[in-house]
């Protein structure tokens, strides 16, 4: 299934691993081109559905009623996509009353059109496993909370928050456990915050290997957290002298742990119980979960039940046989948590095609854990040549940002790059780079913190591919 | 008359208490919460590498050798050498030492992890996958005696328990460097 020749140098193990992802994404591509049938719209460069679930969700209730009976298999395709419900479609909305108000219980869904969902990478288990965020159709910089991309390392708990609490304990004067109850009366923060799994990219070390945005970087959602910051829990518990790490630990069947240092949490770590203006999704943490803005993911304990004042890291496995990033020379680097500068153009991006030459804005994200994007490049030659591209505001800390860069493109075969500077001056490496520093320690490289600049190839037929270049 | 001079009052009283509201701000304690007892603390642990906080009882290759094949064997192999189906997934537990610095690196238990206490914690905490906190600590102790006794780290005539887990020299001890990020060599 992989393309023998490219993937040749890789052992067996590699490429059956390769295959089945390169498998799962060839999946969600079809499902979603299986609808590209007969669109017209802006000429087949975004995967929009077309007039065939028209065609199949119109005429009478009757009518479809019967044909959902008679035609099961028919009655399957008209299925609405995740999160919405499917009606019929009239052919002319203004000659027809619509659905009656609050007729939706009272909570929306998206239109019966939208189709982009998270797809799952082919772990061999699905309650450790990751799905990935469809990056490729975002627009702006928040991500919608049911597209926010997940990792769960025991399935997604289901949470009672009447029975939930949070004990803070270990060296402080006065351990406690708080209700949920309690946790919503103190003083709260709202942030706008990126969280990027620091596996993001790892099939990408050594060869162009997933074909679109979702799969080379959809470990990457933006959202607004509300919840406590750490340090007003600090002071009701009263830290001790000597403190210096914290475990956090989760309430799903992993127990997820991890150690993070106090002075991180007291910089500037929110507990939070809402996203997105509404309490967090089940498979974001319900009803409680640790931000650490710019830190590695999985840092960002969910179900956060616990915390643990100590005088040193404890260990954990997630920090010691997981997110270690081994190098070329066969040591690892461990506490690597900060999640560096980095960026990818989303539109155009791979499995698009452009029409023909003439005008496309290019758009994508940029983001560092180091604080603001303090400017984005765009190159059309493969980084020979680099322009400014246009910072769409709020440019916040620790956010992604939006960039936009108008493009005449010529018909040629081109390279589209982009590179984010932080605030910090920090500048986003080469794929060559990153390499040169760190080795390859394997067909994955260190997996973890690939923030190397993303190239696209336009060929002159308007496709768009992943190329390293 | 009494009327109007009871309005100024509590006008007065009003106005005093939201004075003294504002004045108070935010506080630095609010003295939400409750005491945690040691008896809820109980059900907690997190085993830092110098076995801080590892329970009573003991444990054996001989019977950890039964607890694997009872509760391990069916994802991670009678081999411990993982077994990668869709369904399973379990990890390769042993082997691969030396390829740490190859073209393709083997991460196990043996290889690569660093201290046996992540061992016994990671067990106790989220083992089996489908069970997780179904093993007694004798039980966790065994099985962790077997795996490293499989792994050529530990004697099969050997022991564990709160007080020699923590000595157990693990071959990839000295293998982790501090994260230097951002790297100095961006900046030439």
């Amino acid at each position: 299934m992989t393309d023998k020749a490219h993937f040749a140098d890789y052992d067996e193990t590699t490429r059956a691993q390769i295959d089945g992802m390169i498998e799962a994404e060839r999946r969600a591509l079809a499902r979603r081109r299986g609808e590209l049938e007969d669109c017209d719209c802006k000429t087949g460069m975004f995967p929009n559905p077309g007039r065939r679930g028209v065609l199949f969700a119109a005429g009478s209730a009757l009518a479809a009623g019967m044909a959902s009976f008679l035609l099961p298999a028919r009655a399957a395709e008209r299925k609405a996509p995740a999160g919405a419900v499917s009606r019929e479609v009239p052919d002319d909305p203004t000659k027809v009353p619509g659905t009656p108000i609050a007729e939706d219980g009272g909570y929306g869904s998206r239109s019966q059109f939208e189709t982009e969902v998270r797809w799952r990478y082919p772990t061999p288990t699905t309650i450790s496993s990751w799905t990935m965020s469809p990056l490729d159709k975002s627009e702006g910089i928040i991500t919608p909370s049911g597209l926010h991309f997940e990792r769960h390392h025991g399935g997604i708990p289901t949470i009672d928050p009447s029975r939930h609490s949070l004990v803070v304990h270990g060296m402080v004067e006065r351990p406690k456990k708080f209700t949920m109850a309690d946790v919503k009366r103190f003083p709260s923060v709202s942030r706008l915050h990126f969280i990027e799994c620091s596996g993001n990219g790892l099939t990408e070390w050594r060869k162009p290997t997933l074909k679109t945005v979702q799969g080379t970087h959809g470990l990457l959602s933006t959202s607004e957290w509300t919840g406590v910051q750490f340090s007003t829990f600090a002071r009701e518990v009263g830290l001790r002298e000597g403190a210096a790490w914290v475990l956090a630990e989760g309430a799903d069947s992993a127990v997820m742990t991890r150690s993070i240092p106090l002075e991180k949490l007291l910089t500037d770590a929110v507990i939070a119980y809402a996203q997105n203006g509404e309490a967090l999704r089940p498979e974001q943490g319900y009803p409680l979960r640790l931000i650490l803005p710019g830190w590695e993911g999985n840092t960002h304990i969910k179900w956060l039940r616990r915390l643990e004042v100590s005088d040193k890291p404890f260990m954990t496995r997630e920090e010691t046989s997981k997110y270690t990033d081994l190098l070329g020379n066969g040591k690892a680097r461990q506490f690597s948590f900060t999640m560096e500068a980095k960026s990818v153009i989303t539109f155009p991006s791979g499995e698009m095609k452009l029409p023909g030459p003439g005008f496309y804005e290019v758009t994508g994200l940029a983001w560092s854990g180091r604080g603001r994007i303090a400017r984005v490049e765009v190159s059309s030659d493969g980084g020979k040549s680099w322009n400014l591209a246009a910072l769409q505001d709020p440019v916040l800390p620790i956010c992604t940002t939006r960039f936009r860069f108008p493009w005449f493109w010529n018909g040629q075969p081109a390279v589209l790059q982009s590179r984010a500077t932080d605030e910090t001056g920090y500048l986003q490496p080469s794929l060559q780079q990153l390499v040169d520093i760190r080795g390859l320690a394997g067909p994955f490289g260190s997996i973890y913190h690939l923030n190397a600049i993303q190239s696209w190839a336009v060929a002159g037929d308007g496709s768009v591919t992943n190329v390293h270049a | 008359m009494s009327t109007l001079r009871a309005i100024f009052a509590l006008a007065a009283v009003l106005a005093l208490t939201q004075a003294a509201a504002a004045q108070q701000g935010y506080p630095a304690r609010l003295d939400l919460g409750t005491a945690v007892t040691p008896q809820e603390l109980a059900q907690f642990f997190a085993i830092p590498a110098d076995g801080r906080g590892l329970p009573p009882g003991k444990g054996t290759y001989a019977a950890g050798e039964k607890v694997y094949a009872d509760a391990c064997a069916v994802c991670h192999g009678d081999k411990l050498q993982g077994i990668p189906a869709a369904g399973i997934g379990g990890d390769k537990l042993i082997g691969g030492r030396g390829t740490l610095t190859t073209a393709t690196p083997v991460k196990t238990i043996e290889s690569y992890w660093p201290y046996a206490t992540t061992l016994f914690d990671y067990v106790k905490r989220s083992m089996p996958l489908n069970a997780p906190d179904s093993l007694s600590d004798e039980q966790v102790y065994s099985v962790v005696a077997y795996i490293l006794g499989e792994a050529n780290i530990l004697p099969k005539n050997a022991t564990l328990d709160a007080k020699t887990l923590p000595n157990v020299q693990m071959p990839n001890r000295d293998g982790f460097v501090p994260d230097p990020r951002p790297e100095i060599e961006l900046y030439r």
